[in-house]
Parts: structure tokens; sequence; C-alpha cells
């Protein structure tokens, strides 16, 4: 009997690795916790029927374009959008023998916090299936936590990864910009958008980021990267953690989520981290503005393409342009309509410079303040996501309270720097996030932080109503 | 600053969307308050400081120039809503 629930990767991999049990075993047993969970979490928006290699099972966001499996963002506009090859990160799975169970529900073109904005209907937190699971990747998410996959990938913008990671109380990983390359995923802001690994533990998240990262001839933004170390010490002797006030003191951090980070912070104490705090002075206010410009930007340049001609939809029409504006009306839901609107305005004649231009120009900003705090400290610490999940309509109505759910996250996305969430506690019954911040390329360091405290820490990541 | 539906119809056509009555009023007032916040951007005096396109500072990532098979045609063509022989099929533009 596999307990897909308990669990990780590296244990399953052990298994196999001992023969104790066969892929296509834990292939089965994984397709049966979906079949007896999903119909309520909605974590998936396709299934793959059979393994296709001999490992672990994956299962991967449907953002990741994945040769004969439908890929769909999300979208209506890609209902029917089936990738002629792969991306390089599905793949790199497939060369390690992954063998991937699915795909995973994700706001509509990565757009949102909740999964809400998912044309496929959103998917449900495992902690209370009443509240959102955190977008856009809730559904990577949901499913690991629920024990519905024991890994998966996401894919982070402004926090598509961490947020979820912390609202459904597992491990995310943001890498920094330029090491896991973007090779058939579907673009959403390019100059920010990065796959990482979805996990129950740190070490998992490190090995799958080894198999994923490095290098691509087939996008000109990699680079090559240290060797990924799997985090063995439980000290953090010699380690400098700083806490930056803007990030801990933001209007709008649940004082439970509060509590849970300070405790989390006295653990790195304990464990041997010298801990002090600093300023990010504009990073965290102007931050989500800056985002807010730059992203959507990006995207109405990127979701042009969708224009009824190479791609799944259209809506036919008596001439070319009629077609393509119609396509795009019908297949492009609220949020995608939104950003490239707000996007095609900040970049129009007459307001780029005082908007997108100025925009550019805050990132600067932002990413001098990082790199003035990472000389003093290896780490910044604060929560990921201001709440815990809350409830499924609460911020629909609103665009501009969805967006405060990534005021943490943003900062250092758009500074190219690697993030990782780990689960610190609960707050009201439900996971809160604690967020780790490196500069460029100190993954390592993440893992090593992140891997001490999560040993500290002691957090049950199977959902309390889930336990047996 | 209140965008007005003239300036929501202009960029929706810049944008290529053909936004219904209902969406043209809707997007005018959420646009009106989402610049409104993004705005805050200009507070600052930034007159001295560089733009930055691009979190990583890689400059000329070149690949050899040596020719690679490419997609078959057949699957350049797999998700075209309409395809006429080797070319997409499109109405007219007229």
């Amino acid at each position: 009997m596999i307990d897909t629930l308990r669990l990780t990767a590296e244990a399953a991999l052990g298994m196999l690795e001992r023969r104790e049990v066969s892929g296509a075993e834990l292939f089965t047993a994984y397709r049966e916790a979906i079949v007896a969970y999903d119909e309520e979490l909605h974590c998936f928006l396709t299934l793959v029927d059979e393994p296709n290699g001999g490992g672990l099972p994956i299962a991967l966001k449907d953002v990741i374009g994945t040769k004969g499996v439908r890929t769909t963002a999300g979208s209506k506009i890609l209902h029917d959008y089936v990738p002629v090859y792969d991306s390089t990160v599905a793949a790199r799975c497939k060369d390690a023998g992954l063998s991937l169970l699915g795909k995973t529900n994700t706001d509509e073109f990565a757009m949102g916090s909740s999964t809400e904005n998912s044309a496929y209907g959103p998917s449900r937190n495992p902690w209370d299936p009443t509240r959102v699971p955190g977008g856009s990747g809730g559904g990577s998410a949901a499913a690991v936590s629920a024990g519905l996959a024991p890994w998966a990938l996401g894919s982070d913008t402004g926090g598509s990864i961490k947020q979820p990671s912390a609202l459904c109380g597992n491990v995310g990983l943001r890498p920094t910009y330029g090491t896991v390359s973007r090779y058939g995923i579907v673009a959403f802001a390019s100059s920010l958008d990065q796959v990482g690994p979805v996990t129950r533990t740190v070490r998992d998240n490190a090995l799958l980021y080894r198999i994923i990262s490095g290098r691509d001839e087939c996008d000109s933004t990699t680079v090559e990267i240290p060797t990924v170390e799997v985090p063995e010490a439980e000290d953090l002797e010699g380690v400098r953690i700083g806490i930056p006030r803007e990030l801990n003191e933001a209007e709008g951090i649940e004082p439970g989520v509060a509590d849970q980070v300070r405790n989390a912070i006295d653990l790195c104490t304990e464990l041997g981290a010298e801990v002090d705090v600093c300023e990010l002075p504009h990073s965290v206010e102007y931050g989500l503005p800056c985002y807010y410009l730059v992203a959507p930007a990006e995207a109405s340049s990127n979701l042009l393409r969708y224009d009824g001609v190479r791609y799944s939809l259209r809506v036919e029409a008596d001439n070319y342009y009629d077609m393509v504006a119609r396509t795009r009306d019908a297949g492009f839901g609220d949020e995608p309509k939104r950003r490239i609107m707000l996007g095609t305005y900040a970049l129009s004649a007459g307001y780029y410079e005082a908007f997108y231009g100025q925009a550019q120009k805050v990132r600067t900003v932002i990413a001098r303040e990082h790199a003035a705090a990472f000389e003093r400290f290896d780490v910044l610490v604060s929560p990921t996501s201001p709440t815990v999940a809350f409830p499924l309509g609460a911020r629909t109505e609103n665009p501009l309270a969805m967006y405060l759910s990534d005021l943490l996250t943003i900062p250092s996305c758009m500074a190219g720097l690697p993030g990782l969430n780990i689960p610190c506690g609960l707050s009201e019954g439900l996971p809160v996030g604690l967020q780790l911040v490196g500069s460029q390329f100190s993954e390592n360091m993440l893992f090593r932080v992140g891997h001490a405290l999560e040993r500290a820490i002691g957090f049950d990541t199977v959902p309390e109503r889930m336990r047996r | 600053m209140a965008i007005t539906r003239e300036q929501v119809l202009h960029v929706a056509s810049l944008a290529e969307i053909d936004l219904t009555e209902d969406e043209l009023e809707r997007m005018a007032e959420q646009l009106t308050a989402i610049l409104d916040a993004v705005g805050k951007v200009s507070e600052l005096d930034l007159a001295e400081v560089p733009p930055t396109s691009h979190p990583l500072s890689v400059v000329n990532a070149f690949r050899s120039d040596e020719p690679r098979p490419s997609l078959s045609r057949d699957d350049v063509f797999a998700n075209a809503p309409a395809r006429e022989d080797d070319l997409f099929r499109v109405p007219p533009s007229a």
C-alpha cells in the first residue's frame, strides 16, 4: 500500500532503485488518489492514461508545453492546442525517466493569484475546499499537498509558484531568472517568467531543480549554473539572515501570519544564524505598481500571437481583421483582456515614458536595493503571502485586491532573484508560508536554510482533514 | 485621471480585441482604478536612473550558425484552424 500523502519523492526514488516498487505501480497509486480526490479539488485539466517512463510520476502546470498532450494555459483560446514539441523542462523530466501524470490547473495564462481566472473553473485548497489554493499555479500546489502527485512543476512571474505553495503548505522554488529554460512554455512576461519545482520537502525540491535547470541552447537567456547540492546540514552556523522591515511590516499582513514568521525567525537564531533587520525602502511600496506595468506590457506583446491563424480557436468573420478581433474577444477571459489593455496603454504613444519607461527605472531601483541588502546578508526572510488561503470569491470582484496577494513575492521577482517558500506553521488551521530570498544563483543557500528550518519546524504537510 | 470610452476603444483597436459594449464600460472603470494605482511610479524622481529591461547581464548569446532539422510542415499546421496546401488560410483583408 503506497501512502501518496506521506511519500516523499526522495523516498519513492529510493524504493524504485531498490526495486521495492515499479514506476507503473507508483503511477497507478497516484491515479487512484486523483480519482478519489480530484473531483473535489480540480487540480488537473488533462490526465495522461499510460505512464511514459519507468520512473517517478510528475504533474506539470498547464502552461508547460507537452508534445502530444493538450496544453491550454487555462484559456479557452488554447482549448484544443496540442503541442507538436516538448518544452525543454518536459523533455528533461522525460530524460530523467519521470512519467507525466497530467497537466495542472492555472489562472488563464498564469494571470492571477487563486486559479479563479482559469477558464475551466477554480481548483480548491486541500486544507479547506471552500478556500483557494493560491495562484496562478494552484493546481500543482494543491495536487502535491493532497498526495495527487509526488512533485510538480509550476511557473512564476510575480509569485505563481511561491504564493500557492504558501497557501497549500508545501515547498515551492522560484529559481533565479536564467537558470531554467523557458523554451516551450506559454509566455506571459518574458523578462520575469521562470519554471520551478513544487514539492513536499526541500530536499525533493533540490532534486527536481537539479533535473530541470541548466543552460539550454533553445533559450538564449539561460546560463551555466553552480552544481545543485541536496542539503544536509541541520544548523545555520555562519549564515547571515536579514529581516527586511518593509516586507515584514507591510499593511495587510495577518497577525497569525506575522506570529508564525516571527517564530521561524527566532528558530534561525537558535540554529546559529546571525539575524538582523534591514531596509528595502522602495521595493515593496513601488514593487507592485512596477510589476503591474512591466508584466502587462510584456504580456500585451506575447499574447498577440493568439490571432486565430496558428493556434486552436478561430471565430469566423468576413474579413481578416474582424476575425482576429472577434477570436481574441471570444477566446480571452476578463483578466488577460484587462492586462493586454493595460499593457497596450502603458506602451502606447504619449504614455510610454510616464508608465512603462518609468517602471523600468523603478526596476533598477529595486534591483539596487536588493543588491545592497545582499552585501550584508545571505538570505532575506519574510512572509510569502500576507494572508492564509482566502475563501473562493473573496477577491474576484476587485482586481486590485487580488493583485495585493503578491505584494511580498513581487519585489524579488523584479530583480530576477530566487525565492523559496517553506511552510512554517498554521494560522486559523491554514498553512503559513515563509519566504526565503537569496542573491542570484544562490539556490544552494536557499536549500540549506530551508532544509535546516524545515527540520526544526517539523511542519506536517498533510492537510489536517486528510490525515488518516 | 479617468479613462474615457473613446480611449478604451482606441487601445482595444491597438490590441486587436473586439470588446462588447458591456466590456467597454467595465474596462474604462477598471483601467481607471488600476492606472491610478500603478501611476504611483511617477512619484519617484528617477531622471538619473537607467532602465532595466532584463534581470541578467547576458549580452550577445550566440549559437553556432549550423542548419538543424526543424518542424515538419504537417507539425507546423497541426494546430491551425484552416490550412490550404502549405499556407495558413485566412479571410480576405480588404
